[in-house]
This record gives C-alpha cells, sequence and structure tokens, in this order.
C-alpha cells in the first residue's frame, strides 16, 4: 500500500516536471520568434560588435 | 564505467571546454589588430561567459546581451535575448558551466598549479548564494534601474581577461581612457585568478549569475546528469568526491561535469542524454 502510493507520488512529480519542462521550452520558443520579428537579434548584434567600454572596464 | 573509460571522459570534457574556446574566439585576426569582428555571426550568443568585446570574439555574451537589453526595455522588450536564456537553461542547464564555458576552462586549468587546496565548507556552502545576489542586482536591478550593464562594468572579470587587457595593449587611446575602473577590475580579476589556484572554481562558485541563472534549471533541463534512484544508497561518496558545494548530484551547484560518476561505489550515476 505504501509502496503504490509512493510509486504514484513519484509519477505525479515526473508528470509535474514534465508540463513544466514543456511549458519553459514553449515559452522559449515563443520569445525566441517574437525577438526576431521584432529585430532584437540585430540589437544583440549591433551592441556586440562596437567595444563595449564598460566591459572592458573604461566606463 | 571503469577508470579508463572515466579518463578518457575527462580528456573529452577538457576537449570539449578547449574546443569551445576556440569556437567562441576563432577571430585570431583581432588580437593583432587590436579591433574586434563585426560581422552578423554576432546576432547568435554562445551559451558561456564570453566577453563579445574580446578581439577574437565571434559571437555574442549572453549575459552582456541581456543587461544591454533591459538598458533600454523601456522602448523595446527584450524577447530575443530571454527566448536565448531559457532555450539554453532548459537544454542545457548548468553542463554549460561544465563543458561549455571558457572561462570555466581557464579556472580550472589555474587549480591545477600545485598549492595548497582549500576544502569545501559551510563558508563556502554559504558565499555561493552571493551570486544569486549579483545575478538579481548586478544583471536585473542596476540595468533597469540606473540604465547600465552592472555587471559587466564593475564585476566581470572575463570582459577584462578577454577584452580589456588585449585591447588596451594595442589600443594607445583606449590605454589614455583607463581610470580607477578598470583599476578596480584588473584588481578584482587577478583576485578572482589567484582564487582559483585554491579553490576550485571561485568565481563559478560564488559570483556568476549567468551559472546561478543556469542552476535555476536543474531540475528541468533536458540534459544533464541521471541518479538510478533503485542504485543509489545514499552513502553520499558522489557528494564527499565533488569539490564543489553540491548537496546532491544535480542540484543548483552542480555543474554537471561527470566526475563524480568514478567516486559511486554502485554505478548509480550517469550522463543521460534527455533527462526522466
Amino acid at each position: 500500500m505504501v509502496m503504490k502510493k509512493e510509486t504514484a507520488k513519484k509519477q505525479n512529480n515526473i508528470s509535474a516536471v514534465n508540463w513544466i519542462r514543456g511549458g519553459i521550452l514553449a515559452a522559449a520558443a515563443v520569445l525566441l520568434v517574437l525577438g526576431i520579428f521584432q529585430g532584437g537579434h540585430i540589437d544583440v548584434r549591433n551592441k556586440a560588435i562596437r567595444i563595449c567600454y564598460e566591459c572592458i572596464g573604461i566606463g | 564505467m571503469n577508470v579508463s573509460g572515466l579518463d578518457d571522459m575527462k580528456k573529452k570534457r577538457k576537449l570539449v571546454q578547449l574546443l569551445c574556446a576556440v569556437l567562441y574566439n576563432c577571430h585570431i585576426t583581432g588580437f593583432a589588430d587590436g579591433t574586434i569582428y563585426q560581422g552578423n555571426l554576432k546576432s547568435a550568443c554562445v551559451p558561456g561567459l564570453n566577453c563579445y568585446s574580446c578581439p577574437g570574439a565571434s559571437f555574442s555574451c549572453p549575459l552582456g546581451s541581456l543587461q544591454s537589453a533591459l538598458v533600454s526595455s523601456k522602448y523595446r522588450f527584450p524577447y530575443y535575448i530571454l527566448g536565448v536564456l531559457l532555450l539554453f537553461g532548459i537544454f542545457l542547464g548548468r553542463i554549460i558551466c561544465g563543458f561549455l564555458c571558457p572561462f570555466g576552462l581557464i579556472q580550472e586549468l589555474l587549480y591545477k598549479i600545485p598549492s595548497k587546496k582549500l576544502k569545501k565548507n559551510i563558508w563556502t556552502r554559504r558565499l555561493s548564494c552571493l551570486k544569486y545576489v549579483i545575478l538579481v542586482i548586478f544583471v536585473i536591478v542596476i540595468p533597469l534601474v540606473l540604465q547600465m550593464p552592472g555587471f559587466c562594468k564593475f564585476i566581470c572579470p572575463a570582459g577584462t581577461l578577454e577584452g580589456g587587457i588585449p585591447l588596451l595593449l594595442k589600443n594607445e587611446s583606449l590605454r589614455q581612457m583607463a581610470g580607477w575602473l578598470f583599476r578596480w577590475k584588473t584588481l578584482l580579476l587577478l583576485l578572482i585568478l589567484l582564487s582559483t589556484v585554491f579553490l576550485f572554481r571561485s568565481f563559478c562558485r560564488f559570483l556568476c549569475p549567468l551559472g546561478a541563472f543556469y542552476g535555476l534549471f536543474h531540475r528541468f533541463s533536458l540534459f544533464g546528469m541521471r541518479v538510478d534512484k533503485e542504485k543509489c544508497t545514499d552513502c553520499g561518496a558522489c557528494i564527499r568526491h565533488c569539490k564543489l558545494d553540491v548537496k546532491k548530484v544535480g542540484d543548483t551547484e552542480c555543474i554537471q561535469c561527470g566526475e563524480c560518476i568514478e567516486s559511486c561505489p554502485t554505478c548509480a550515476l550517469s550522463f543521460k542524454s534527455i533527462k526522466k
């Protein structure tokens, strides 16, 4: 009886983890697609092709 | 796994780390010219900490890009970089720290210098919480409130080592602009590098906000360490063997390097391609 309860609890945990994992994956994909349509990758590039004075310690 | 198999795996991990460091920084001519790469590859972020102002950097730093996007988030919500970070986190989690971070490799190589090593203890365990404070204050709050990349500006040792020093060596004009901030960052870099000789991956353990972020995905990431609960006897050999402040294999502090596999007497630890 106790064993059955523990197994059921484990199964529920695995199922919850899989749901959260799927949710994060879907959110990441949506954000990425929205970001590309919005031109976020160009913003990233524009920042990265100039010397970042803060990063190198100049200010 | 037998001993030779493990040695083989350790060598493979070092090779992957080295390949990543080279791949992230393959714009070799930048080091000679004192310039940085300006091509389209910089639209993409690498998963590990690697300054995009490094003369060799061919891709962008995820942490620098996040802070930059948060600085300008009043005008444009940072969908892209948040999506990229979530994707890295959910697929790989802190396996990135163990395999794909050049600054982690530098620290591991420095730790090989023969010296007295400081083992993990209650203080290192407490200090490991500091990286979450840095993540919130320097990576999120300061860029949003003060409109400046707080971590890059005041802390990031990768920026000083990979970007600051090589660029200043090659550019007289940049050298003249360097002031107290450069001296502070150089001092911090030296302290961090010195500490890694005695303390295994001290920057990753106590200060790295990128590792803190990826650590949040420890239960959900698709790749990483797997503990076979049926074989595990809770003897704690893996925790004693690990040089990091882990409480159990695969927790927020675990960089998923797989070096604990050899310590398990019941062979309960393995890498799993897709975690169950």
